[in-house]
C-alpha cells in the first residue's frame, strides 16, 4: 500500500444511501461495528421508507444509514454528513441538503444515466449543477468495478451487483483507516456454507479499499478511540434494549414474561425480539388486533405474569379502553408506545413525541397511570426495567414512551450485570390469608395485593365496574366512587417517593435551562455541552419520569430564570408543566417534521434566547 | 398426588346478590355451572371465570371462584391471555351474542382458530338486554326492536356455523331450562382440550320473551329438539319415532315405521368426526322443517394453543445456549474497553 497522509479528526458523520434493496443498512452496520471495536464512541440511525419495495430509483425508495463516530463523546447520529455515499441519483437527491458544506460525496457514477436522473427528479445534470460547488465529488464507477472485480467468479450479473455495497464500504474503510477483518469475519459467519459468496464479497471489499487508495483526490482520516468507561460493550438499538429490559425484570422478579402484541411500525421489533426468546421462557402472543394484544396481557397479568404490550400511537388509541380496565383493576402492566408521526397513520417510519397527551390523558374517566420515557437507545433497557418494577411494586399500568428515533438508533452499551440491578418485589398475597381483601391497601404506597388465581383461599372477583373500597365488590355508592377516584390518583402520586430526583446537566448556575423529555436527550445534551464549551451558560433539565414528575421538579425549575422547553410536537410537555407549575414562565421550541432535532437548530434557539 | 377436595354447588356461590331479572334464563345456567364445577374435580382456586359486558357477563360476580369482569367484547382475548400464561387454570369465558359475535367477533373467531383450552359459554338471547332491547347479530331477520322499529334488514349469524368456519373443534348447544343437559355439556366441555364453545339459548323475559318457546316449552320441545348423543341414532319426537337420514347431501326427517324406515336407517351421531359437513348440517337445522340440535354436536381432538406454546418453549430450552439474561446480554458481538 502506498504511503498516505492521515489527518486526525475528533468526529465524523457518514451516511450510506441507496435504493432500499441496495443493502445500505448492512453496510452501515458493518462500518459501525468495526468502529466500535476500534474504540470509537458511536451513534447510528437508519432511515428507510415505509414501503418495503418502493419503486427503484425514486426518492421515495431511498434507504439510508447515518452514523456518527468520535474520538469524543457522541450523543446523536449527527446533524449533517461529512461523507455521503450515494448509490444512485435518487439517494443523492434525497440527501444533498444533509451534507455539510465542504463535505465529500461518493457517487456510483455508473447509475447516473439520463433515465435514472430523471426518475430521481434531480436537475438535468446534477453533477454540473451550481450547488455542487461546495462539495468534493468522487465519481466512482462502483457498479462496473464490482462487475470487473467479480468477472472470474462465475456469478451472474445480478448476483455480482448485489455486492456493490461492499465495494463502497471498502472505499470508506480506506478513507477512515479501518481494518477489514471484522467484515471479512462477518462474511464467513454469514455465508460460511457458500465459500463462493464469501470469497466474492471479500474480493469486492478489498478491491473497493484498493480503489480508494488510487484516487488522488481522496484524503485519509483517523478518528482515534474515545475515552470510554471500562467494561464489556455491545451495540444495541432501542427496541432490542426495551425487549431485554423486560427480560431482565422478569428474571429479577422471578415471574414469567408475557407479551401480547400486534405488529406495528416502529414497535414490531420488540415483539419479534421477545418471540425469539423462548430460551428464556417468554410467552409471546401475536394477537389478532391491538385490543387483543393488551387484553391478553391483562389476562396474563390477572393470572400472575409480568405482562406487557407493545405498540405505536394508533395502537395506543385502540388500547385505551383496556388501559382503563388495568387502571381500575389495579393490575401490573407495561404498555410500550414507540411514538411515530401522527395523527392517524401519519408517518409510520418517522419520529415524533406527539403521544404524550394520549399517554397522560387518552382514556375515559379519571384514569391515572404512570408515564415513563426512555431517552437514548441503550437506556430503553433501564426504563423498561424500571417501568416493570413500578408496575409490579405499585400494582398499576405504566406507559413507557420511546420513539422511532431511539427505537432504531444504535449506540454502544456497557453491558450491565443482573446482580447489580435493583430488586423487584411483586406484592403477592399469600395463600389462605384469613383477612385478605382484594382492595385492601398498604398505607405508604396505597397498593393492593396481587392474589393470583390458583392460590388457595383467595378467590375473588375484579373487573371494570367501580369497586367498593377494601372489599372490591361492585359499588355504585356516590361517596365510595369519590373515595376510590382519590385513591387511584394518590396511588400514582405516591410513586414520586420511589423514583430518582431530577438531575441538572450542564451549567447549574445558568439563568437559562433547556427542558426536554424522552428521545431528544442526545441533541439537547450535545447542544448544551457545545455551548458550555463555548463559554455560554446554559443547563439542561431532561425528564424520564413524566407522571409523576420527580418530587424535586419545582425546586429544580426554580433555579432558572428562563425555561426553554424543546420537544417534537406542538408543545405537549410545556403545557403539562404550565399546568403543573404555573408559577414559572416557559418558552417553547417545537418541531413536527417527523425528524429529530438538529444540534445546530437547538444551539441557535438557545443563543437567540440568551440575546433576547 | 394432591388430594382433590370435595365440593357442593353451594361452595361455588358467591355472597353477592344475583341481580338478573326474575325469570331470566341466566339464573338456571348459573345453577348448572355451580353444579358442574362441584362435580368436575378441579380445586376451586383453579377456576377463573372471565366475562365481557352484557347481562350474562355479570356472571363472575356470582361465582365464588377467581373471576374477572372485562370490557365489552374482549372476554375472549382476556381469557386467551389468562390461559396461555397460566395453563393449569380451568378458564371459563362467559359471553353473549352481542359480546362474542358483534363487538368481540374478531376475538371469538381467533380464539377458536388457535384452539386455546377454554370453556366458552355463549349466552344467546338474540337481543341486547343490558342496553334495553336493541337487535343483536343473532336476532331473527325482520325482528322489530328498538333500533329496528320496522324490522331488521340484517341476516343473523348462527353461532355454530361461525365456530365451524373458524375451524372449531368443539361445539355444543343447550337451552337455559335444561339444567341436567347443561351440567353434562359443561362437564364434557371442560374435559375437552381446546376451545369448547357452548351456545346456550337463553330467554330474555323482558326484551325477547318466548323467542325459544317452541324449542323449550314442555308441550312442543320433544318434537322440536333433538338431543344428540354420541354413538346413538338421531331420534326425537313425542313418540320417539322421528329420526334423521341423509338424502343426497341433505338431512331429512323421517318417521320410523313409515315407508319402510327402520331404526337402523337413522343416522348415528359421531361427535368425533373431523369432517365438519354433517356437524354443520346439524347446527343449521331450524324449525319448522327440522328439530333444533342440542347436546354436544362436535368434539374433535386436537392440539391446543396453550400446550403448543409450552412445548415449543421446552423444546427450545432443551438445546438453548442462552440460559439467563446475563448470557443473553453477553451473547453475540461484544468487545472489551480496558
Amino acid at each position: 500500500m502506498s504511503e498516505k497522509v492521515v489527518k486526525e479528526l475528533d468526529e465524523v458523520v457518514i451516511k450510506f444511501s441507496g435504493d432500499s434493496g441496495d443493502g445500505m443498512q448492512l453496510t452501515g452496520t458493518q462500518f459501525s461495528d468495526t468502529s466500535a471495536l476500534f474504540g470509537n464512541d458511536i451513534a447510528t440511525f437508519p432511515d428507510y421508507p415505509a414501503e418495503i419495495r418502493a419503486p427503484q430509483g425514486t426518492v421515495g425508495g431511498v434507504s439510508g444509514f447515518q452514523l456518527h463516530i468520535g474520538h469524543k463523546e457522541i450523543h446523536t447520529p449527527g446533524d449533517y454528513a461529512d461523507v455521503l455515499i450515494a448509490m444512485n441519483p435518487a439517494a443523492l437527491s434525497a440527501n444533498l441538503k444533509w451534507v455539510k458544506s465542504g463535505g465529500t460525496i461518493i457517487l456510483d457514477i455508473d447509475t447516473f444515466t439520463e433515465k435514472n436522473i430523471k426518475k430521481a427528479g434531480c436537475p438535468p445534470d446534477p453533477l454540473k449543477d451550481q450547488k455542487f460547488g461546495d462539495f468534493q465529488i468522487i465519481e466512482a464507477p462502483i457498479s462496473s468495478l464490482t462487475q470487473e472485480s467479480l468477472k472470474d467468479s462465475g456469478l451472474d450479473k445480478k448476483s455480482m451487483l448485489r455486492s456493490k455495497n461492499m465495494f463502497a464500504l471498502g472505499m470508506v474503510y480506506w478513507i477512515f483507516n479501518r481494518p477489514l477483518d471484522y467484515t471479512e469475519g462477518f462474511f464467513e459467519k454469514k455465508f460460511g456454507k457458500d465459500p463462493k459468496t464469501v470469497d466474492a464479497n471479500k474480493k469486492v471489499l478489498r478491491d473497493g479499499f484498493n480503489f480508494a487508495n488510487t484516487i488522488e483526490a481522496l484524503r485519509s482520516y483517523r478518528i482515534n478511540p474515545a475515552k470510554i468507561e471500562k467494561g464489556r460493550y455491545r451495540n444495541i438499538n432501542g427496541n432490542v434494549a426495551t425487549a431485554w429490559g423486560f427480560l431482565a425484570a422478569a428474571e429479577k422478579s422471578k415471574l414469567q414474561l408475557f407479551i401480547g402484541s400486534y405488529p406495528i411500525t416502529p414497535a414490531t421489533d420488540i415483539l419479534q425480539e421477545l418471540a425469539a426468546r423462548k430460551d428464556l421462557g417468554v410467552k409471546s402472543f401475536q394477537a389478532e388486533d391491538e385490543i387483543a394484544g393488551i387484553c391478553t396481557a391483562i389476562g396474563a397479568s390477572f393470572t400472575g405474569s409480568l405482562a406487557i404490550t407493545t405498540t405505536s400511537g394508533p395502537g395506543l388509541a385502540l388500547k385505551s379502553e383496556a388501559i382503563g380496565l388495568a387502571v381500575i383493576t389495579e393490575l401490573p402492566l407495561v404498555i410500550v408506545d414507540v411514538q411515530r408521526g401522527g395523527p392517524s397513520t401519519g408517518l409510520p417510519t418517522k419520529t415524533e413525541q406527539s403521544d404524550l397527551f394520549q399517554a397522560l390523558y387518552g382514556r375515559n374517566g379519571e384514569s391515572p397511570l404512570v408515564v415513563v420515557a426512555a431517552s437514548t437507545p441503550s437506556n430503553c433497557f433501564h426504563y423498561a426495567y424500571q417501568s416493570s418494577k413500578i408496575a409490579l411494586e405499585h400494582m398499576t399500568p405504566v406507559i413507557l414512551l420511546t420513539d422511532g428515533f431511539i427505537a432504531n438508533g444504535t449506540e454502544p452499551w456497557r453491558i450491565p450485570a443482573m446482580k447489580d440491578m435493583d430488586s423487584i418485589t411483586p406484592i403477592i398475597a399469600k395463600a389462605n390469608s384469613k383477612d385478605y381483601q382484594p382492595y385492601r391497601r398498604d398505607a405508604e404506597k396505597l397498593v393492593r395485593e396481587w392474589a393470583v388465581p390458583g392460590t388457595e383461599g383467595l378467590e375473588h372477583r375484579i373487573g371494570g365496574l367501580e369497586k367498593m373500597d377494601v372489599t372490591g365488590n361492585v359499588s355504585y355508592v356516590p361517596e365510595n366512587h369519590a373515595v376510590m377516584t382519590d385513591i387511584r390518583d394518590n396511588k400514582i402520586k405516591k410513586v414520586a417517593n420511589y423514583i430518582p430526583e431530577q438531575e441538572i446537566y450542564g451549567d447549574k448556575d445558568a439563568e437559562i435551562c433547556v427542558i426536554g423529555w424522552g428521545g431528544t436527550y442526545g441533541h439537547l445534551y450535545t447542544a448544551v455541552q457545545e455551548l458550555n464549551e463555548e463559554g455560554k451558560k446554559v443547563a439542561l433539565v431532561h425528564f424520564n419520569y413524566i407522571k409523576p414528575l420527580p418530587k424535586n421538579t419545582k425546586e429544580v425549575l426554580a433555579k432558572f430564570k428562563k425555561h426553554l422547553v424543546c420537544e417534537l410536537n406542538l408543545g405537549q410537555f410545556v403545557n403539562y408543566l404550565r399546568m403543573s407549575f404555573p408559577e414559572f414562565e416557559y418558552s417553547q421550541y417545537n418541531k413536527v417534521q417527523g425528524l429529530p432535532f438538529t444540534v445546530i437548530e437547538i444551539k441557535e434557539e438557545i443563543t437567540k434566547m440568551m440575546e433576547g | 398426588m394432591v388430594e382433590t377436595k370435595q365440593y357442593t354447588p353451594q361452595d361455588f356461590k358467591s355472597d353477592q346478590e344475583v341481580r338478573w331479572c326474575a325469570g331470566c334464563g341466566d339464573s338456571a345456567i348459573l345453577s348448572a355451572v355451580h353444579k358442574a364445577m362441584a362435580e368436575l374435580g378441579h380445586n376451586k382456586e383453579d377456576y377463573a371465570v372471565i366475562s365481557g359486558i352484557g347481562c350474562s357477563s355479570r356472571f363472575p360476580y356470582y361465582m365464588n371462584t377467581y373471576g374477572f369482569h372485562g370490557i365489552h367484547g374482549r372476554a375472549g382475548a382476556i381469557s386467551s391471555g389468562a390461559k396461555t400464561a397460566n395453563p393449569k387454570l380451568s378458564v371459563w369465558q362467559i359471553t353473549g351474542d352481542g359480546d362474542a359475535l358483534a363487538i368481540g367477533g374478531n376475538h371469538f373467531i381467533h380464539e377458536i382458530r388457535r384452539n386455546v383450552d377454554l370453556n366458552v359459554l355463549l349466552f344467546n338471547n338474540q337481543i341486547y338486554g343490558l342496553t334495553k332491547g336493541q337487535y343483536s347479530p343473532t336476532s331473527k331477520f325482520g325482528q322489530k326492536t328498538k333500533t329496528s322499529p320496522f324490522g331488521t334488514v340484517e341476516v343473523p349469524f348462527n353461532s355454530g356455523e361461525l365456530v365451524i368456519g373458524a375451524k372449531g373443534k368443539f361445539f355444543a348447544r343447550g337451552v337455559d331450562n335444561n339444567v341436567k343437559l347443561n351440567v353434562d355439556i359443561f362437564k364434557e366441555a371442560d374435559g375437552h382440550r381446546g376451545t369448547s364453545v357452548v351456545e346456550l339459548y337463553q330467554n330474555c323475559v323482558i326484551f325477547n320473551n318466548g323467542v325459544f318457546a317452541a324449542i323449550t316449552d314442555r308441550e312442543t320441545k320433544d318434537d322440536n329438539q333433538l338431543i344428540l348423543e354420541h354413538g346413538k341414532p338421531m331420534i326425537f319426537g313425542k313418540e320417539n319415532n322421528k329420526g334423521l337420514v341423509l338424502d343426497g347431501f341433505k338431512l331429512k326427517v323421517v318417521t320410523i315405521g313409515e315407508n319402510g324406515v327402520k331404526e337402523s336407517d337413522i343416522l348415528v351421531h359421531d361427535k368425533y368426526e373431523e369432517d365438519p359437513t354433517l356437524h354443520l348440517a346439524l347446527i343449521n337445522m331450524a324449525l319448522p322443517n327440522f328439530p333444533v340440535a342440542l347436546g354436544v354436536i362436535r368434539a374433535v381432538k386436537a392440539h391446543t394453543y396453550d400446550e403448543r406454546v409450552e412445548d415449543q418453549i421446552k423444546q427450545v430450552q432443551a438445546t438453548a445456549k442462552i440460559k439467563s439474561v446475563d448470557d443473553l446480554l453477553n451473547s453475540g458481538s461484544t468487545w472489551m474497553v480496558e
